[in-house]
């Protein structure tokens, strides 16, 4: 069999060189020579531009029709809403340009395909017209930057609310777990040198705020419209917890305490009620089904979403959105962690 | 004593006698060379970027095999490919699924070679190499022996990486960004053993190489411009490659510190970047060090190195879409102007990779605010050059093709950068598909389509021998279509969430409705990785037996098309020749013929053309 697609291999190479040397007998023998660029080429090359225009454009539209609703759902949170209507303005804004950009381009190479009898136009240049495309993308880009900078300071700004409830997300490869304060309203202090098999996160034993601390892994709870402070902190590599649907990330970096917060908007409940959600989670199950496997309802996802070692594709968590009745059921019936001092 | 100096002083007057000898006539028939010296330890400029040119194309087939593979895994998680496990072994690839450390290697390397090897290496250490001495009119580069040796450094550094593909725990795989802990600890990932320190190693004899070359190339077109060749008379191409020389003078040495600290952190103990860490079962001893450190040294180069990468691939296209469209380039003084501002803001933005990485949220305004500014000469690049094109009389030769191409990605992928520049916006989508989709595209398409741009246009230089036209062609739309076909479809993956660097999106629910969107990337992935092979072929032939090339095929005005069809030592056989005349006069009016060269002096009464 081997030898069988050995000699085709050999007998197709043959063949092309064969091929090859007609090639080259044929074209000693032609006036112009090959690499000339003809009016005909040019004809060619300008029509096929201006098709790959029209194609180009299809398969944009094409996309967007067949992919966009399968984007995140909108968002969940109070910042995320915001950015939702900022990403939107930039995407109607940038498409525009895409599409009128690409449109001259490709639409002077075919309108002004070489043709031996025509001339260019010198033009060397127009102080005029360059002045008006510095100061029209700088105006725009003025705009963008005023809104950006307003909503990132007001995001990034510290979680101030008197109500807020601080919650400690902790990565490690490859799992996650989240500390609450308990009733003091107070994490206990680290140390990453008491880390053991039964001080996961390190906590440090001496500290009397931390033994009321509340400790899970798998999935996490939070009440709709309180404000939620993430501190984040890893263990071993750089991770980064990644909250699509919240609009939320941040980098957990060893060594330090990063932040993020955010206002839950709609429950896990409701978002399963939501058309968008519903319509998507459809389009999951369909293709849930093609695999044989069990369809799914909507959840809230931790991702891990910066490269920290093999199995970083499944470094996740379940997130749970609770009304605030449920939110205390369920914080109610979570243990403390009770470490204790090693004397 | 005095006997001694007056020799001395004899030796040193005969030997600036024979340098302006040299300066004056090129001794080319009279220079015997030997093999090695001509071939391999050669110190001729045109040999030097023809290593160059070969060297980065072996090292981009390898990378872009990678890619089909890690693509395969991608659209197909879980399915067996008979040829993954005769590529990788039973080690990586055990009944033909690809190993998920193996993956992280694959997506590592495959960035480092493209980023390093193909797009600075190879852009710049070919076109530089090839163009400064020839169009700023010069015999050969300042020093032709630094120039030798920063192409072996290249060689070797390269052969170290390659190196690293065959030890036992495999490559380093810890992202072409290398970001400790992970790159630091061998705990942490099987890369981050003897592959990452082969990387560190290879990275760091990169540094020397570039920094060789790109001293060569500042002091050549400073010091060795033929007479009456201005600063304002030279070509678009030498521009961009003196920008892109001093931004890597200027940066490359951060990325060579970034990397020996993370050396020492590795073998010597010391805290740099590493603190508070427990891995392996025990508490590490270090304190006190940052990775955010870390990630601030990289990007002061890994942001200039974006630019590096781009301003050959536009100098080039700025040359190739005049000389086609048989027009001036529009805004000659605006494009040397936006070059430079480009050059100049690419230093002050690298903290707009780093809005999530716990960096204080002030400092991120600040960079979003210098991003932003930085879309401004680049929109102006845009526009000056479908201006070119406009009322032009265009010559679709496959370099106008790609050259065309590279405006569309430029603009494509550009405009979703506007986006990324916004921190607010980068919340969401950072280390998502969206990035993959936009740096694919405006960095790395448009720099591999400025690269075949140049190989195309410049090739007859080079080898002395046309492409094939048809075959050309053929391979643009190919590669124009695929391209678009891998890379657009990756926004609509970032617009649903999905972070990049995962092995597959199907460990959860959450992605399994985008089976098709990444089924549909791995066609054209496919798909344009056989493209390449018309492009190989073409090119590989076409040195042995392409059609002889005429003296300037392309009817281009600038200097290097002036010297005789023969890679002759010293460029030029008789004396240099001398400039008169900016290099964009395409159908100026009044004159015969629809282009005038550069060494025809102005007529009566006849203005400059980039002088007013």
């Amino acid at each position: 069999m081997s030898l069988l697609v050995l000699l085709a291999i050999v007998l197709l190479i043959i063949a092309g060189h064969q091929l090859l040397k007609i090639i080259e007998l044929s074209r000693s023998l032609k006036k112009t020579k090959e690499w000339q660029i003809s009016d005909t080429d040019n004809n060619l090359m300008g029509k096929a531009m201006l098709l790959f225009m029209f194609l180009f454009f299809a398969f944009f539209f094409w996309q967007v029709d067949r992919w966009i609703s399968r984007s995140l759902p909108p968002a969940a949170s109070e910042h995320g809403v915001k950015i939702d209507e900022l990403w939107d303005a930039n995407m109607y804004l940038i498409t525009v340009i895409f599409l009128i950009t690409n449109f001259f381009l490709f639409w002077f190479a075919y309108k002004y395909r070489g043709n031996q009898k025509n001339q260019a136009f010198y033009f060397t240049h127009n102080n005029k017209l360059e002045m008006l495309w510095t100061i029209i993308p700088a105006v725009a880009l003025a705009i963008i930057i005023i809104f950006g900078l307003k909503y990132w300071n007001e995001i990034m700004d510290d979680a101030t609310d008197k109500n807020k409830i601080t919650i400690e997300l902790y990565a490690k490869q490859f799992d996650w777990s989240a500390r609450y304060t308990g009733k003091d309203g107070k994490l206990g202090e680290t140390d990453y040198r008491q880390i053991s098999g039964t001080n996961s996160v390190g906590m440090d034993t001496t500290d009397i705020f931390g033994y009321d601390d509340l400790i899970v892994k798998n999935e996490f709870h939070i009440p709709v419209g309180r404000q939620i402070e993430l501190l984040m902190r890893s263990r071993d590599v750089i991770h980064s917890a990644y909250l699509p649907h919240f609009r939320a990330q941040m980098n957990c970096v060893p060594g330090m305490i990063t932040t993020f917060k955010f206002i839950p908007t709609k429950t896990t409940a409701q978002m399963r009620k939501d058309p968008y959600t519903i319509k998507m989670m459809d389009g999951i199950n369909k293709q849930r089904a093609k695999f044989n496997e069990e369809p799914v309802d909507f959840d809230f996802l931790l991702l891990c979403n910066k490269i920290c070692g093999a199995s970083h594709y499944n470094m996740q968590m379940n997130l749970v959105v609770d009304s605030e009745e449920d939110y205390n059921a369920w914080i109610a019936k979570q243990k403390a962690v009770k470490v204790v001092a090693i004397k | 004593m005095a006997t001694k100096t007056k020799t001395k002083t004899k030796v040193e007057i005969e030997h600036l006698v024979h340098h302006e000898h040299v300066q004056d006539h090129a001794h080319d028939d009279d220079h015997e060379e030997s093999f090695v010296s001509k071939y391999i330890f050669s110190q001729d400029h045109k040999m030097i970027s023809r290593q160059f040119l070969i060297t980065a194309i072996i090292m981009a087939v390898i990378a872009m095999t990678m890619s089909v593979i890690f693509r395969l895994q991608l659209a197909w998680p879980g399915e067996k490919f008979a040829f993954i496990n005769a590529l990788l072994g039973d080690k990586w690839g055990k009944d033909g699924i690809l190993d998920p450390n193996m993956y992280l290697a694959l997506v590592t390397i495959h960035g480092t070679i493209m980023v390093f090897f193909v797009l600075t290496g190879g852009l710049s250490g070919t076109f530089s190499n090839l163009l400064i001495p020839y169009q700023v009119g010069a015999r050969d580069m300042a020093s032709g022996f630094l120039n030798m040796l920063s192409y072996w450094f290249f060689f070797v550094s390269t052969s170290v990486m390659l190196v690293s593909l065959f030890i036992q725990d495999g490559p380093a795989s810890s992202g072409w960004t290398i970001y400790p802990p992970l790159s630091a600890l061998p705990e942490a990932i099987p890369g981050s053993k003897l592959g990452m320190t082969l990387w560190l190693v290879s990275m760091a004899i990169f540094v020397v190489s570039s920094l060789l070359g790109s001293l060569n190339y500042i002091i050549t077109i400073l010091n060795l411009r033929a007479k009456g060749m201005t600063m304002t008379r030279l070509p678009l191409t030498i521009w961009a490659f003196f920008v892109t020389a001093i931004l890597g003078v200027l940066s490359f040495p951060v990325l060579f510190s970034a990397v020996l600290l993370l050396i020492f952190d590795r073998s010597f103990n010391t805290s740099f970047y590493l603190s508070d860490i427990y891995i392996g079962g025990r508490p590490l001893d270090n304190v006190g060090g940052s990775p955010v450190l870390f990630e601030h040294l990289f990007w002061f180069l890994g942001h200039p190195e974006v630019y590096i990468v781009l301003l050959p691939a536009l100098g080039i296209t700025s040359e190739v879409i005049s000389t086609s469209s048989r027009k001036p380039i529009f805004g000659y003084r605006a494009m040397i102007g936006s070059i430079l501002a480009i050059g100049f803001l690419s230093f002050i933005v690298w903290g707009h990779h780093m809005f999530m990485t716990g960096m204080n949220p002030f400092l991120g305004s600040v960079f979003v605010f210098t991003t932003l500014l930085i879309a401004i000469p680049s929109a102006v690049k845009a526009f000056n050059y479908i201006t070119t094109m406009w009322k032009g009389n265009i010559q679709f030769t496959p370099a106008m093709l790609f050259s065309i191409g590279l405006v569309s990605s430029f603009i494509t992928g550009g405009v979703t950068g506007i986006i990324l520049a916004d921190s607010t916006l980068d919340i969401n989508v950072h280390d998502t598909y969206f990035v993959v989709a936009h740096f694919h595209i405006v960095m790395g398409l448009s720099a591999i389509f400025g690269m075949f741009a140049g190989i195309y246009h410049w090739f007859p230089k080079m080898f002395l021998r046309m492409m094939n036209k048809k075959l050309g062609y053929v391979h643009f739309w190919l590669t124009i279509v695929s391209a678009y076909g891998v890379f657009f479809p990756m926004h609509f993956l970032g617009l649903a969430g999905v972070p990049r660097r995962y092995y597959t999106n199907s460990a959860f629910p959450m992605f399994d409705n985008l089976v098709d969107v990444n089924e549909i990337v791995t066609y054209f992935a496919i798909f344009g990785a056989i493209a390449q092979a018309i492009f190989l072929f073409n090119f590989f032939y076409s040195i042995f037996r392409g059609e002889k090339a005429p003296k300037n095929p392309w009817k281009s005005n600038t200097l290097e098309w002036t010297t005789p069809m023969a890679n002759i030592h010293g460029n030029w056989p008789g004396a240099l020749p001398v400039v008169h005349r900016w290099p964009y006069d395409y159908s100026k009016p009044g004159n015969e013929s629809d282009f005038i060269p550069q060494t025809v002096p102005l007529k009566e009464g006849e203005l400059d053309g980039g002088s007013h």
